[in-house]
């Protein structure tokens, strides 16, 4: 049976391959979900038919137990909850990495192995899997709202997230290079846990999308590492292709805020402008009615509605829809803005409009819904701020300047729906909002857009 | 087997340029199961998890690490394909 291993392998790579190709489109994503899944069941029999492999008891108790927790939680989990599923998955998959990782050390804790190369890639996927099995655990306790999504921060933070990370390699080197010092191993497990807590914390919930997506790659690397520790290519091409996955969608994010991996991950955004406005209270801010705000979408050719995670928030997707359903059936082009931070994951917007039944042809980029704009006879925007925040491209001294932002100002009237005139996330100041094109609606997302829509399909009384 | 195989460097490399080129190509409507994808790959770490778990002459210690190891990744891989394709099944086009 050992013959088939390698068989095994190969075809189970080139399946993971394939089902990644098959993401690029949605005509094709699920063909991608079983490539992926016969992959899987592929490479699952090449493990179990190794001839080193002579005790199945456990094995089969743990499959049986894992398949009993997972498929509940894939067929329960509301849509909602998508940001916090993937967060707990993430410390799942580096929690597994780093397990194997500690048996093997064990495993390998002679002499013979000082210096060598399994004891370095042992030590680096630890470190990696550790600590991003920690990091995940925090992500996940601040999307799930158990604790709180604002930045923690304490004096002397970096110099005492610098020592733990240093104290974790330290330990991790001596390791490496005298393997038989048991007594240390406790240590370094508990130094990468440690600075797995310590990286996220001072992160805050809007740059979740970005973290999500950096831990994403962390485990893909782990994995990878434990490949070149255990020698098994399988685990290298699927760890490097996760890796390279989160990477890019790091990347995205990045480049979305216009800013860099180093300023998301030690910047404490968030806590840094407050008090920049202040004495501008003077402005004028027009409100309007549901009733106002359905007329004039009534009479638009055009209108685009940029979703943010305001709308998550409201779980107001469902009344979004129906204001889609309505104006689609009266003629009116609609289309989504999607800003590649809207929300708090890479696509959430997406999933969440998608499970409301808006076909995802009218889900647009950022990138392609900005020339638009300007043409757009109304922009609605539904819980969404900082993504749409003019000062990002006309303000050089604002903490956002730069990023790239849905120019939903440039419509020719704009509605913005908001419970009050709070500052979003960044707690930075939105000219938007005194424009004399804009128009305020007051309120719960998910009871505006529906009164709106009810207004729409002639269920409210006065339209003339 | 205690120095670096420069195979495994080579199938790394370009297994991360293939993957950055792949990923490059995946429409931004579908980042998040994208996500739980990748992530249910990931989980292929099961692979070594089998192996400390039933080897031959495994620690009881090796045993419960993998034993764990075995139920954290099935229940990542279990889950993360079909969450991603619950969640693929709702992206439907115009007119459906």
């Amino acid at each position: 049976m050992d013959a088939f291993v390698p068989f095994a392998a190969i075809a189970a790579s080139a399946l993971f391959i394939l089902s990644l190709m098959w993401m690029s489109h949605p005509s094709t994503a699920r063909r991608g979900v079983r490539a992926g899944e016969i992959g899987m069941v592929i490479a699952i029999i090449g493990a179990l038919v190794q001839h080193e492999v002579v005790s199945y008891d456990l094995i089969i108790i743990a499959m049986i137990a894992g398949a009993a927790v997972g498929i509940p939680m894939a067929l329960l989990m509301p849509m909602t909850a998508i940001p916090q599923r993937t967060a707990i998955s993430h410390a799942f998959g580096a929690l597994a990495v780093g397990l194997i990782g500690a048996a093997e050390y064990y495993k390998h804790a002679h002499a013979e192995y000082a210096g060598g190369f399994i004891m370095w890639a042992l030590m680096f996927e630890m470190l990696l899997g550790f600590l991003t099995c920690t990091a995940s655990v925090i992500a996940f306790a601040k999307l799930q709202e158990l604790m709180g999504s604002r930045p923690v921060s304490f004096p002397g933070q970096r110099i005492v997230n610098g020592a733990v990370a240093l104290g974790a390699v330290v330990i991790g080197t001596m390791l490496a290079l005298d393997p038989t010092q048991t007594w240390l191993f406790p240590a370094f497990v508990a130094l990468a846990l440690l600075f797995g807590i310590l990286l996220v914390i001072p992160i805050g919930g809007a740059d979740m999308p970005t973290v999500i997506a950096l831990l994403n790659s962390y485990a893909g690397l782990a994995a990878s590492a434990m490949g070149f520790a255990l020698g098994n290519k399988l685990l290298i091409v699927a760890g490097a292709l996760d890796g390279a996955s989160g990477f890019i969608l790091a990347v995205i994010m990045c480049k979305a805020m216009n800013r860099s991996f180093a300023n998301v991950m030690f910047g404490g955004f968030g806590n840094v402008v407050a008090g920049a406005a202040g004495g501008k209270d003077d402005r004028v801010v027009r409100s309007a009615s549901a009733e106002e705000a359905a007329m004039q979408l009534e009479n638009a050719s055009s209108v685009v509605i940029v979703p943010g995670y305001g709308m998550a928030v409201a779980q107001a997707q469902h009344k979004v829809s129906e204001l889609y359903q309505a104006l689609t059936k009266k003629g009116v082009d609609v289309k989504f803005a999607i800003h590649p931070v809207a929300g708090r994951m890479p696509g959430h917007m997406n999933v969440l409009l998608a499970e409301a039944n808006v076909p995802y042809e009218q889900l647009v980029d950022l990138d392609d819904i900005n020339p638009e704009l300007p043409q757009a006879d109304v922009a609605v925007i539904i819980g969404a701020n900082d993504t749409v925040n003019p000062s990002a491209r006309d303000d050089p001294q604002s903490a956002i300047a730069g990023m790239p932002i849905i120019e939903a100002d440039k419509a020719k009237s704009v509605f913005i729906i908001k419970r009050s005139m709070n500052a979003g996330f960044a707690g930075i100041d939105n000219p938007i909002y005194y424009n004399s094109n804009t128009q305020m609606l007051f309120g719960d997302a998910k009871d505006m857009v529906g009164s709106i829509a009810k207004e729409l399909s002639g269920g409210g009384s006065g339209l003339h | 087997m205690n120095a670096l195989n420069a195979d495994y460097l080579f199938v790394f490399i370009l297994a991360a340029f293939l993957g950055f080129q792949l990923i490059k190509k995946v429409s931004p409507l579908l980042h998040s199961p994208l996500m739980s994808l990748t992530n249910a790959i990931a989980a292929v770490v099961i692979v070594g998890a089998i192996t400390i778990t039933g080897e031959e002459g495994a620690t009881p210690l090796a045993r419960t690490l993998g034993f764990i190891a075995v139920f954290c990744a099935t229940v990542n891989l279990v889950s993360g394909f079909m969450i991603t394709d619950r969640m693929l099944k709702m992206f439907k086009p115009r007119g459906k």
